[in-house]
């Protein structure tokens, strides 16, 4: 398939149920064989998206244009779309053969064909002789592979999976982000990915779009999200960030200068945020990106003092709470445990130092939504 | 090790269920007995064995007019009541329809009011209307008593049937007929097998509003009762009875296997 940089094109699309606005001037573009993410917490909005590419729901306003075609007078069943439902839809009354060849009826190839080619689905999905069963003599999993086998059969030009791995216990769903992967990289689909489980969409999409309250706030590739969030919403809702606030000091071609109050002055990296001096910002640090020690870090560098008040053992990584003099909230700190690390920071209390480089510091526009939580 | 009285075996409980059921079944058994018995009178103790009733009752031309117009009335009841029955189930079920719960109470009122009230009712109601009194009138009655029936059939039907499935049809590029042929019809279709067997038992064997809204053909309980006068015709009412009462066993079983069958479904090859 093309790698064709807009091949579906969402433009301003909203759509309201009654008073309920479930999308909200929602605009996006997808590349063609893209494993693009939509991402974000229940009822933001995700399903009723995904559902108006199928066609299943019409937007209230806006456009939806696929592989260069506008869908806003093609109803679902002839679309060049398939959809991988949440709770699979597997037909009750039908065989795993017979619903996997569900969507070959206008095909009208010769029984023998179709049936080898169903044959073909169920090896790919690792079902190979499941033919002949129900779907109610399947577990959660294979009902997974069996909705994704009906759908691919038909070479559909963009597959939409809306929370597919939800129902799944967490082995098994890692075991199939895996195979998903890899599935969508040999057959070069595009797909749409509904989740609201981060990691999952960080470990497997090209680009994830984050969602809240019907609207998009930032789409990115899953690095960039991580590392550069442009809103606090993003930086929180993406792993654990630590935020503290501070006053533009001043600004230069390649740097930020930062007041923080009790953290000191912070150097942020200017990027294509604007500041200007005197402006409140929001510096955020991920956990990960501090460095503790005992004693006083010699040499330059930024580093403040704390006092370590919890530690957490979660097997590969450790979390502490560091909580410093002038600042509300403790720091949320996390370090690898490899066989060279501090043992003796694991078990101690007390004083400790932080440090950071300046390539760990985001900084964020204050916005609205904070000052009024905080 | 003490088994909690949830699971023990309970032997009066087990006396109870034998009684109940001979309680249900000896009387039924009566009839094919007697219809083999060579005495007008339906009385103890039996005379020789004979299939003279049953030539009398193919010889009885009125009772077998009767018959079939019990059949036609039923199957037509059934048809067009389960028919009525699918789309308010749907209706109910799916869609949220402002005022849904009058009008299901409505729907289902025939459940409640006495067959006599709504005999009566529907007699002075045709006759105001000037409608003549036939099997198309007993028909009408017979429908508006089985809809809800049917109704109450399919609706766990398409309770327990969930909508996505139908969105997954359309989804694989079937439009609204194939969808409905090929997933809606079958899912429901132990349903309207259900249905259909209730409607037309309930309508084959309904005295009351047919005794109301029948003209001059009566239907077969209206004419069994009508020769109840005279002795030497009851054999032969017993003859028939011992039939219909063998053809409800064969169906009941039958639409159970159905049931329990699922559905039938078919390769898709073959469609
Ligand atoms: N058919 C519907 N009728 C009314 N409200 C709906 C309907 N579908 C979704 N909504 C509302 O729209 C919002 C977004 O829902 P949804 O798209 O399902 O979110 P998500 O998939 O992200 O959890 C929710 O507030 C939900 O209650
Ligand atoms: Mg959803």
């Amino acid at each position: 398939m093309s790698n064709n940089s807009s091949f579906i094109s969402i433009q301003n699309v909203s759509k309201s149920f009654g008073s309920v606005a479930a999308v909200s001037d929602v605009s996006m573009e997808i590349g063609g064989g893209e494993f693009f993410s939509l991402l974000g917490p229940s009822g933001c909005g995700k399903t009723t998206l995904l559902r108006m590419l199928a066609g299943f729901e019409t937007p209230t306003s806006g456009e939806i244009v696929i592989d260069g075609q506008s869908m806003s007078a093609v109803p679902p069943h002839q679309r060049p779309v398939n959809m991988v439902f949440q709770n699979y839809a597997i037909f009750p009354h039908l065989n795993i053969h017979d619903n996997i060849a569900y969507g070959m009826r206008k095909e009208r190839l010769p029984q023998a064909e179709l049936d080898k080619k169903v044959e073909e689905m169920l090896e790919m999905i690792k079902l190979p002789g499941y033919g002949k069963r129900r779907s109610h003599e399947l577990s959660g999993g294979e009902r997974q592979r069996v909705a994704l086998a009906r759908a691919l059969i038909k070479r559909p030009k963009v597959l939409l999976l809306d929370e597919p791995l939800g129902a799944l216990d967490k082995q098994l769903r890692e075991q199939m982000q895996m195979e998903l992967r890899a599935l969508q990289r040999s057959v070069g689909i595009t797909f749409v990915f509904v989740t609201h489980d981060q990691e999952e969409a960080l470990t497997m999409s090209d680009r994830i779009a984050v969602m809240s309250k019907g609207r998009t706030l930032q789409i990115d590739s899953p690095t960039e999200l991580y590392e550069k969030p442009i809103t606090r919403e993003v930086a929180a809702f993406i792993g654990t960030m630590n935020f503290f606030d501070g006053r533009v000091v001043s600004v230069d071609n390649d740097q930020i200068i930062v007041d923080a109050g009790a953290l000191g002055i912070v150097k942020g990296i200017k990027d294509t945020t604007n500041f200007g001096v005197g402006e409140m910002a929001q510096i955020a640090v991920r956990p990960e990106k501090f460095s503790l020690s005992i004693g006083a870090p010699n040499g330059v560098g930024n580093f403040i003092e704390g006092n370590m008040i919890s530690t957490a053992y979660l097997g590969e990584r450790s979390y502490f709470h560091i909580a410093v003099n002038g600042i509300d909230q403790p720091i949320a700190v996390s370090a690898q445990n490899s066989a060279s690390a501090d043992i003796n920071i694991r078990d101690h209390k007390g004083q400790v130092w932080l440090g950071w480089p300046d390539a760990a510091v985001v900084l964020l526009k204050q916005d609205a939504s904070h000052s009024q939580a905080q | 090790m003490s088994m909690s009285y949830i699971n023990r075996p309970n032997r009066p409980l087990h006396v109870y269920a034998l009684l109940y059921l001979a309680f249900l079944y000896v009387p039924v058994l009566f009839l094919p007995l007697f219809s083999f018995n060579d005495s007008i009178f339906i009385a103890f103790p039996l005379k020789e064995f004979t299939f003279k009733w049953y030539e009398v009752m193919f010889n009885n031309e009125p009772m077998l007019a009767a018959l079939a117009n019990s059949v036609k009335v039923g199957v037509v009841t059934s048809i067009v009541a389960t028919f009525l029955g699918i789309f308010a189930a749907k209706a109910v079920t799916r869609y949220r329809m402002p005022g849904r719960g009058p009008v299901v109470a409505f729907i289902m009122l025939p459940l409640v009011i006495p067959g006599i009230i709504f005999g009566v009712s529907l007699l002075i109601l045709l006759s105001e209307l000037g409608v003549r009194l036939s099997l198309y009138t007993v028909t009408l009655g017979h429908i508006i008593v089985c809809v809800p029936f049917a109704m109450v059939t399919m609706i766990p039907r398409f309770e327990g049937f969930d909508a996505s499935i139908e969105e997954a049809s359309s989804d694989l590029g079937e439009n609204m007929w194939w969808t409905f042929w090929r997933v809606t019809f079958p899912v429901v279709f132990p349903g309207i097998i259900a249905s259909f067997l209730l409607c037309f038992t309930i309508s084959f064997d309904e005295f009351i509003i047919a005794f109301f809204l029948s003209g001059t053909e009566p239907t077969l309980p209206i004419y069994m009762w009508s020769q109840l006068r005279f002795p030497d015709k009851l054999p032969g009412v017993l003859a028939l009875g011992s039939i219909i009462l063998m053809v409800s066993f064969v169906v009941v079983f039958a639409a159970h296997w159905i049931r329990n069958r699922g559905m039938p479904y078919k390769r898709v090859g073959g469609v």
